[in-house]
């Protein structure tokens, strides 16, 4: 039981110790923000946006089309069918888009940044940056953190339209739910609050990933060893971290 | 030109440098010599502003470089380069690239000039028709004279080199060597080089200092290091027996 609790008090202090350095490390790379390298930001923007659209575009069109298939038995079973495109956008929308594109951004990216800044980091890389008088920070963590801020939001609002057109097809093909009548309830239920919500909360996820992808990277322990700690303790933190703010965020914007 | 003034350094509870002190005039080459661990690589690191000392100062053209922040440490960084033990060139840039790289970030010039730059160095350094290759498949002797090219990029009045011909055969570090001779004969630069490398050490010093358990053992030139009376040196560069470093640490190669 001590053992446990023990455990419990590391982990809990681990993902407050990491909040601090990511706090920290967000005030560093404002201060830098004037330095943007424009080349660098397009480059990331790529690597960490675009190459991620296929993966989140199957994750929200499956989460889409699961989410209808779920729904429809529910509210046909009560007459309430015609209320299925509502209830799936208010759901992808506001909670869904934004928190699974986060945890594909987390998995696919936040381990990327860590593995390549850890890599740097044990190879003296990121030593020969400060010899030649380069910010770190503005070199290495602003063009990530800017480029996961604007592609985030980007991938969410295109997945929540795939994840809504795969529910609208099952809905349409499983339960005989006209596209009519999805689209309709759309309009009827859902107002700009419930996709700009969501973008504003893709921002904030997008900065979580980068921030601790950077911070575990740059700070990783020596040897492959190290690397590979810190790159499964990014993607742990920025989970965690991630769905910590989503209710936060939740609770405020809603 | 550099002075070490009573610094001290611990690295948790072990002391890896215990008040040295050490002064290098303008245009001299000094060579640090000492065991594995003995603190060589930590003192570079300070000389340069990667590591700050516990207590002492470093001074760098008459400025304390131990009080300055990282914007004022990378003004006078301009100034200085860095050849790395393991060259810690940019794995994901070309050779042009990485020696292109100080050019881009801290001078204004056009990229015909960039070019004539890079093609000047690469060609003082042995690796003309090199640009386009990547570290990735460089030898370790072409990685080092890639990293002497980018290090002198813009022609600093400094190079620290760390153990530029560890992992070399002997050929390549003959090769190294009289690169550093030739950096000093023709740029006229200031130079530490910490090295276990005798051979390299006596034909490239002017001066050598000898690193031993965290203090300097002997301070003077080639022919009075060869002479010396001190066992403790005369065991070192004889290679007779082992030197006990009990100051050594992870954090510190050289």
């Amino acid at each position: 039981m001590m053992e446990m609790l023990e455990w419990l008090g590391r982990k809990t202090l681990g993902i407050f110790d990491q909040l601090g350095a990511i706090i920290l490390l967000f005030v560093a790379a404002v201060k830098q923000l004037p330095k943007i390298s424009f080349h660098e930001t397009a480059k990331q923007s790529l690597d960490l946006g675009v190459k991620s659209f296929s993966i989140v575009a199957l994750t929200l069109l499956f989460t889409g089309m699961v989410l209808s298939v779920q729904m429809a038995g529910v509210l046909t079973k009560y007459g309430a069918a015609f209320s299925i495109g509502g209830i799936v956008t208010i759901a992808m929308g506001r909670e869904l888009g934004p928190v699974l594109c986060g945890v594909v951004l987390a998995g696919r990216c936040g381990a990327a940044i860590t593995a390549e800044l850890g890599t740097m980091r044990v190879t003296e890389q990121i030593d020969a940056l400060r010899c030649m008088a380069v910010n770190p920070v503005a070199y290495l963590v602003v063009p990530r953190m800017v480029a996961c801020m604007t592609m985030l939001p980007v991938l969410n609002v295109f997945g929540v339209a795939i994840g809504i057109v795969g529910a609208m097809l099952v809905a349409a093909l499983k339960d005989g739910v006209s596209a009519y009548t999805f689209f309709h309830s759309i309009q009827v239920f859902c107002g700009t609050e419930d996709i700009s919500a969501g973008i504003i909360k893709s921002v904030i996820f997008g900065m979580i990933v980068a921030l601790v992808g950077c911070d575990r990277g740059m700070t990783c322990d020596a040897g492959a060893e190290g690397v590979g700690k810190a790159t499964t303790q990014s993607v742990v933190y920025s989970i965690v971290m991630l769905f910590a703010a989503n209710y936060l965020l939740s609770s405020v914007l809603f | 030109m550099i002075s070490v003034e009573h610094v001290s350094k611990s690295f948790g509870t072990r002391q890896i440098l215990r008040d040295v002190s050490l002064s290098v005039g303008k245009g001299e080459t000094m060579v640090i010599l000492g065991a594995s661990g003995s603190g060589k690589s930590t003192l570079l690191k300070m000389i340069i502003g990667l590591l700050r000392p516990d207590s002492g100062r470093v001074m760098v053209n008459g400025q304390d470089i131990t009080r300055m922040n990282e914007d004022e440490l990378n003004r006078e960084r301009i100034h200085m380069g860095m050849v790395f033990q393991y060259s810690a060139l940019f794995d994901s840039m070309s050779v042009r690239e990485n020696v292109a790289f100080g050019l881009r970030h801290h001078g204004h010039f056009s990229e015909a000039e960039i070019d004539s730059i890079v093609r000047e160095k690469l060609h003082l350094v042995g690796l003309d028709g090199t640009e386009s290759l990547m570290p990735a498949s460089l030898s370790g002797g072409m990685k080092k004279r890639v990293s002497l090219a980018r290090a002198i990029a813009l022609n600093p009045e400094i190079i620290l080199y760390d153990e530029p011909t560890a992992g070399l055969d002997p050929i390549r570090s003959t090769d190294i060597s009289a690169l550093i001779k030739r950096m000093q004969e023709t740029m006229h630069v200031t130079s530490v080089v910490v090295t276990h490398d005798l051979k390299s050490a006596y034909y490239v010093a002017d001066r050598i200092a000898f690193l031993y358990k965290g203090q300097f053992r002997f301070i003077g030139k080639p022919e009075e290091i060869r002479n010396s009376d001190d066992p403790t040196v005369q065991q070192f560069i004889q290679g007779r027996g082992s030197l006990t470093e009990d100051s050594h640490t992870g954090g510190d190669r050289g």
